[in-house]
């Protein structure tokens, strides 16, 4: 889960991380009204959940409350890579001498939370990582200790900091390490941290994403959740325990387990087909569970066959036969099933799905090849 | 010969009471697995399945069983705590099913076994299975056959995929490993590779990666430099799409790291034979038998 520019300044700013004092608006009038209040000139900027925002024009400059109401207006109901604005973070302008980067995910490597800094700020840090990997100074925190003072002065000192502004700087590494363990974030950054005309370091934007594991302990997070962030079957999906990515193909694939939900999809591109999603229905899934994972499926109208690959392990075979049967029974069901059932169980489950009459494959490779000869309509 | 288990194993399972460590203890007694006792908090002094007895805590199995292995299906915000009691106990290898464990438990977690003997495969894995010896985790036994062939995998539903076909052609394994999908897991494919490289009986291996860190491209580090068996590899994600969790936590390709191709490149360079799908991977094996 992905946290907005504004929510995750809020978390830094508890924690200790100086941010401006920004105000969230949802109308052009509410943003004139900011602006009048901060009595300087302020930067409207849009609060959806992409990269790029600058670019597409959803961050303006105003010099006055006027400039404030009209760019709100023009930003507030814009659309960014396919998200709508409904929300303006209205920040005080700041005086901005140098722009830096300071973030901290997790090394899956060494398995510890690390952080890293570059001169380069207010960039994106991926393309500093690709050009110029030099400019990237990292270290990594032993879990036990946390992240400690000497650690956060390598980061000042590798980016040249000036030396007036090492403890500030440590102090805010220091801060940042713990936003990112007390929140179970996995990506917690500010981009650009600056140094200010009066010499002082202010996060001027940042980004907090979230495990979305850790969030039953995190409902204060929770509540922060946009639900855009997802499309409408992905969310519905989600509220099943359903593990589901809508792609643009035409094979709806019901698999259980991550890797071969992965390979299911790699076979039906293999064989001249293109997957319509990712979907997982997780170990022991019930019968309730299968018939929503299938409902989720038919949902998308360009789904012109449907491949059920389960190999079942702590599913049972009988369990997602009985919910393809319920599926069926409820759902308007138009396109050609082809099921492939091994595993636990299998026997009964192949016995109920027997008066189905659906299409049935007798190994991955053949279930795959009769589900993209029925999408074409080649089999019945 | 096999790895990690076999006749030696003296399983104790943590969460035995619950629906699914319940239904797989079965399957596990019934494959012959030696389980020699169960963990539930609060419900030590009672019996499993005729003749399992049932401890509030790993210690007390321990002491009175004499327990070296452990499974654990306990839900995912108690599993962290659950591989801690283990090896706190002295278990030597816990095995843990459980999916869904934050990963910062886990970075704590495997920070601490570091400093014990125990060794910890997965979480968010199937568990591993020595054919005709002993089951400890979920994989279905009788897809099993005896054999030469060892296997390790990141997936669970993928490695029952390729052991059925291994055993349709007559081709048995010595040891089948899911080490799960987790971004941080306690053992990686180089620390299975080298054990195979050890084992005797194991003359050849299968490698079952996907998108997602790096742990496949160490692997082919230790396939070029030091591996003399032939390893037969399978990479799923190819059509996965950037920046997106498929399923597992740790199948995600970020900041253009972690895709198949780069996993597929590296196998291919360290002299493994890559499949293009799960049942090419018997067909490659079986070419290496001749």
């Amino acid at each position: 889960m992905n946290l907005h520019e504004y929510q995750s300044k809020r978390v830094f700013g508890r924690y200790g991380i100086p941010v401006p004092s920004g105000e969230v608006a949802t109308t052009p009038g509410e943003v004139r009204e900011i602006a009048i209040r901060f009595g300087r000139p302020v930067v409207v900027k849009s609060q959806v959940l992409v990269g790029g925002r600058g670019k597409a024009g959803g961050i303006k400059l105003a010099k006055n409350p006027d400039e404030a109401e009209q760019h709100a207006d023009d930003i507030l109901g814009m659309t960014i890579k396919g998200l709508t604005v409904k929300k303006v973070l209205v920040d005080p302008a700041a005086d901005i001498r140098k722009e830096i980067y300071l973030g901290a995910v997790l090394d899956r490597a060494s398995r510890r939370v690390t952080l890293m800094a570059s001169s380069e700020g207010g960039i994106d840090i991926e393309e500093v990582a690709a050009k110029t990997p030099d400019k990237i100074v990292k270290v990594a925190a032993h879990p036990f200790l946390g992240l400690k003072p000497h650690q956060a002065r390598i980061l000042a000192d590798g980016i040249g900091l000036p030396k007036d502004l090492t403890n500030d700087f440590i102090k805010i590494a220091q801060s940042l390490y713990q936003v990112f363990v007390s929140n179970d974030a996995s990506l917690a950054e500010i981009n650009p941290l600056v140094i200010t005309g009066e010499n002082k370091l202010l996060a001027l934007d940042g980004k907090i994403s979230v495990d979305d594991n850790a969030l039953y302990r995190h409902p204060e997070l929770v509540e922060m959740r946009d639900p855009d962030e997802e499309d409408a079957s992905e969310r519905e999906a989600r509220r099943y325990g359903l593990s589901y990515i809508h792609l643009d193909g035409e094979i709806g694939c019901m698999v259980n387990g991550a890797g071969l939900a992965m390979a299911t999809m790699d076979i039906v591109k293999l064989y001249g087909g293109e997957p319509a999603n990712f979907l997982d229905i997780g170990g022991g899934a019930q019968a309730d569970k299968v018939a929503a994972a299938l409902r989720i499926i038919l949902s998308d109208r360009r789904v012109k066959a449907v491949l059920i690959n389960i190999f079942g392990g702590i599913t049972r075979c009988d369990e997602v036969a009985r919910g393809v049967l319920e599926a069926i029974g409820t759902l308007d069901v138009r396109v050609p099933f082809v099921v492939r059932l091994v595993g636990t169980n299998e026997e009964e489950g192949r016995r109920i799905l027997a008066e189905a009459n659906l299409i049935t494959g007798v190994s991955l490779a053949d279930a795959a090849q009769k589900a993209v000869a029925a999408a074409k309509g080649e089999l019945q | 010969m096999s790895i990690l288990v076999g006749k030696h194993t003296r399983l104790v399972v943590q969460g035995i009471t619950g629906r699914e460590g319940a239904f797989h203890t079965k399957q596990m007694i019934d494959y012959g697995t030696p389980v020699v006792g169960g963990v539930t908090p609060g419900k030590g002094g009672e019996w499993a399945f005729g003749n399992v007895p049932v401890f509030d805590t790993v210690r007390d199995a321990v002491s009175a069983t004499g327990a070296n292995t452990s499974i654990i299906f306990v839900p995912a915000r108690f599993a962290a705590d659950a591989i801690i009691e283990a090896a706190d106990a002295g278990i030597d290898l816990v095995v843990c099913i459980t999916e869904g464990i934050p990963v910062m438990d886990m970075v704590l977690v495997r920070a601490f076994l570091d400093s014990t003997h125990t060794r910890l495969i997965g979480p968010n894995c199937p568990g591993l299975i020595t054919p005709d010896e002993a089951k400890v985790g979920i994989i279905p036994g009788h897809i099993m056959t005896k054999g030469n062939v060892g296997l390790v995998s990141r997936s669970g539903t993928l490695t029952y995929e390729v052991v059925y076909a291994l055993t349709a052609r007559g081709i048995g394994q010595t040891t089948a490993v899911g080490i799960g999908g987790d971004p941080i897991n306690g053992t990686s494919f180089l620390d299975v590779l080298q054990m195979f490289e050890q084992d005797p009986e194991t003359e050849q291996v299968i490698l079952i990666g996907e998108i997602g860190g790096t742990d496949e491209q160490m692997a082919a580090e230790y396939i070029a430099n030091k591996m003399t068996k032939p390893v037969t590899g399978f990479i799923a994600g190819q059509t996965a799409p950037p920046g997106r969790r498929m399923g597992h936590a740790g199948a995600i390709i970020s900041g253009g790291e972690g895709t198949a191709a780069e996993k597929i490149a590296a196998l291919i360079q360290a002299g493994a034979k890559v499949a293009r799908h799960p049942d090419e991977i018997a067909d490659l094996v079986a070419s290496n038998l001749h």
